[in-house]
């Protein structure tokens, strides 16, 4: 079992009080897994990710804990949390296109990176990699203005897992991309996966179609809680959950047009996790809700092996 | 409404100018009152600089692009039929000023004296399905990316304009918020909005537009009714960007081979033949059709 989340609370702290934006969240990860996250903006994802790699200021571990590997990382302390980022876990975040030092060749500032990790840089190991992803080794002697947004995020791919962590996070680095171009990125992570350069990942996007395409596993997060996690084909054909197949059913596909069949979004907007509704989180925009729901949290229950539903009509 | 007639743009590049770099080669198409007409192409294909100079943000080398008969002319008259959104909004919104002062700049650049301002701004902003309360006197870096996105599709509507163009402006949105804008664009279509959608999302272009445009290095390679561009592409790049979109529930297949170069097979000798009423297509540039490639 790679990683293996338990409770995990994580409170953004604000003047108007906490924001419970990741509330007791449990769910594992397994070698050679990738999971796909999804949900709509503002449920948690990023939460989630930064909080199993590095939080920012304003974030507080609240409880719960995160094993990789069978060890538990130190989390809510971002001193300890130190020598396991890029040896054990990695994160591509959200823009991570435009956060490379533009004033600094690229390859001059991989060296330096590693340095600062304390491992030499092993040129030849580099070389495989940019051939792995198909970019050609002048990129490296290239300012980061210069690649284009596909190049770039091949390049933060490569750099993110030059030290073979055991988890990689990649947070929508793909929305930017044309189709052709996502598509080659998704290819990528995937090989990297084969290769073994991660160990397991976790893919966050709000295209689902796209995680369809390379995750093992989908994971449905709704206002900071796990909706539904099942084999990424259930999710696609049988989700279980109400918001599950909400979300879903928005989906465009090529072929489906305004003028023929108008599709919905999903009515209402996710609640304020300042002060979260009691029971149910999604009962609001539930078209199945009953009083059951306003009352007790449905908790995450494994209704088949692999898949965990957190309804009460599930 | 909007023509493009032959619109060609070269950018100066490297130092001091020295060479070019041709981003927009020979292009036309035309939008018309309450029509959506999506433009796709992959990345660098010249889609933005098409945009930038519908707008006036960006000069043409060569070629015209007039707006019910007249040419391009920046200035208030223009932007207050012509407006854009793009990919990046954190970008293109000044981040010192709150919401709410972006909007008022908007009546006092445009509308000094109308007196029901503020239910226009409210209803603009329900347009586009965001709560006042939300958003008002917020900075851009406190909202989202969508809630940004919508509030300048907003600040575009309260202008009244003819025409909208759209460049990437839901690759930011989740799977649902998407389906909000795309419907909003629709409605306004049918108030009569024309809109140039800019994307490379390819299932969205075909959700919303009549006519597409493919767009490759500069050239049009394909264009026509959706239906006919999408149900049975012509070009090899369209069928490859085609196959490119990920399909809920079908794994990724790899693109169909091209069978030769349709262009060249029907003997045309113009930049793009009309291989069927409505629809549009260039030569391939295969290795045995001979002929320019596209
Ligand atoms: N100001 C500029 N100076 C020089 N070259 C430019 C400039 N703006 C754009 N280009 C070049 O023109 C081409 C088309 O760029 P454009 O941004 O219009 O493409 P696009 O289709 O919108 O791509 P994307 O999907 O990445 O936004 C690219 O090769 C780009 O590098
Ligand atoms: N710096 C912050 N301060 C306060 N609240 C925040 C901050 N960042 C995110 N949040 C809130 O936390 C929740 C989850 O956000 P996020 O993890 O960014 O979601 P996602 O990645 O799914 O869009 C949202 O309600 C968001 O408003
Ligand atoms: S628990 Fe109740 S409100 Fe929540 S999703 Fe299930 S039916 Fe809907
Ligand atoms: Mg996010
Ligand atoms: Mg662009």
């Amino acid at each position: 079992m790679s990683l293996t989340v338990t409770d995990l609370k994580v409170y953004y702290r604000t003047l108007k009080g906490e924001v419970k934006a990741l509330d007791g969240i449990s769910f594992s990860v397994a070698d050679n897994e990738i999971l796909g996250l999804a949900g709509e903006s503002g449920c948690g994802k990023t939460t989630l990710g930064k909080g199993l790699i590095r939080m920012d200021g304003r974030m507080k571990h609240i409880g719960g804990t995160v094993e990789l590997d069978g060890e538990t990382l130190p989390i809510g302390d971002d001193a300890r949390m130190n020598p396991y980022r890029f040896h054990k876990v990695s994160l591509i975040p959200q823009y991570s296109m435009s956060a490379m030092n533009p004033t600094r060749k690229i390859g001059k500032m991989v060296g330096e990176l590693v340095r600062s990790r304390g491992v030499k840089l092993d040129r030849d190991e580099l070389h495989a990699r940019l051939d792995q992803v198909s970019l050609p080794r002048e990129v490296l002697d290239r300012y980061p203005i210069e690649l284009s947004g596909g190049m770039k995020q091949r390049m933060v791919m490569v750099i993110s897992t030059l030290l073979n962590p055991s988890l990689l996070i990649a947070d929508e680095i793909t929305s930017a991309l044309d189709v052709s171009t996502q598509k080659a990125v998704a290819k990528a992570l995937v090989g990297f996966r084969d290769a073994g350069f991660v160990k397991s990942m976790i893919f966050i996007t709000h295209d689902i179609s796209l995680t369809y395409q390379i995750a093992d596993t989908i994971m449905v997060m709704y206002a900071g809680k796990l909706a539904e996690k099942a084999p990424a084909h259930t999710i696609v054909s049988a989700p279980r959950h109400p918001y599950a197949q909400l979300l879903i059913n928005s989906l465009p596909e090529v072929g489906v047009r305004y003028a023929d069949k108008r599709l919905s979004g999903i009515p209402g907007s996710p609640p304020s996790l300042l002060d979260p509704p009691s029971g149910c989180r999604f009962r609001d925009r539930c078209p199945l809700a009953f009083a059951k729901c306003a009352e007790e949290e449905p908790p995450a229950v494994e209704v088949e092996p692999d898949h965990f539903v957190a309804c009460w009509k599930a | 409404m909007l023509e493009l007639h032959d619109v060609t743009k070269v950018y100066k590049v490297g130092a001091f100018g020295g060479k070019t770099m041709t981003a927009v080669d020979g292009v036309s198409f035309d939008v018309g009152t309450g029509e959506v007409v999506s433009l796709i192409g992959e990345s660098g294909s010249g889609k933005t600089t098409i945009g930038r100079m519908i707008l006036g943000l960006t000069s043409l080398t060569s070629g015209s692009i007039t707006l019910d008969g007249a040419p391009v002319k920046p200035g208030k008259a223009y932007y207050r039929s012509v407006q854009g959104v793009f990919q990046d909004p954190f970008s293109s919104y000044n981040p010192v000023f709150k919401a709410d002062r972006v909007l008022r700049m908007i009546k006092e650049q445009y509308f000094p004296s109308v007196p029901d301002w503020d239910d226009r701004v409210e209803e603009a902003l329900a347009a586009v399905r965001l709560n006042p309360g939300q958003v008002l006197d917020k900075f851009p870096h406190q909202l989202s990316g969508g809630q940004l996105q919508r509030l300048l599709i907003a600040r575009a509507l309260l202008l009244e304009i003819k025409l909208l163009v759209a460049d990437e402006i839901t690759s930011m949105l989740d799977a649902s918020t998407r389906i909000d804008v795309l419907n909003l664009l629709a409605d306004l279509k049918a108030r009569g909005l024309g809109v140039l959608y800019i994307t490379h999302d390819l299932s969205l272009g075909n959700y919303l537009a009549e006519r597409t445009v493919v767009l490759r290095h500069g050239t049009v390679v394909e264009m026509g009714l959706t239906e006919k561009v999408f149900g049975d592409p012509l070009h090899p790049y369209t069928r490859q960007l085609l196959s490119a979109v990920p399909r809920l529930g079908s794994p990724w297949e790899e693109a169909a081979p091209a069978d030769g170069c349709l262009y060249h097979q029907k003997g045309a000798t113009g930049r793009l033949l009309a291989a069927d009423e409505g629809h549009f297509v260039a030569c391939a540039g295969l290795d045995d059709c001979g002929g320019p490639a596209a």
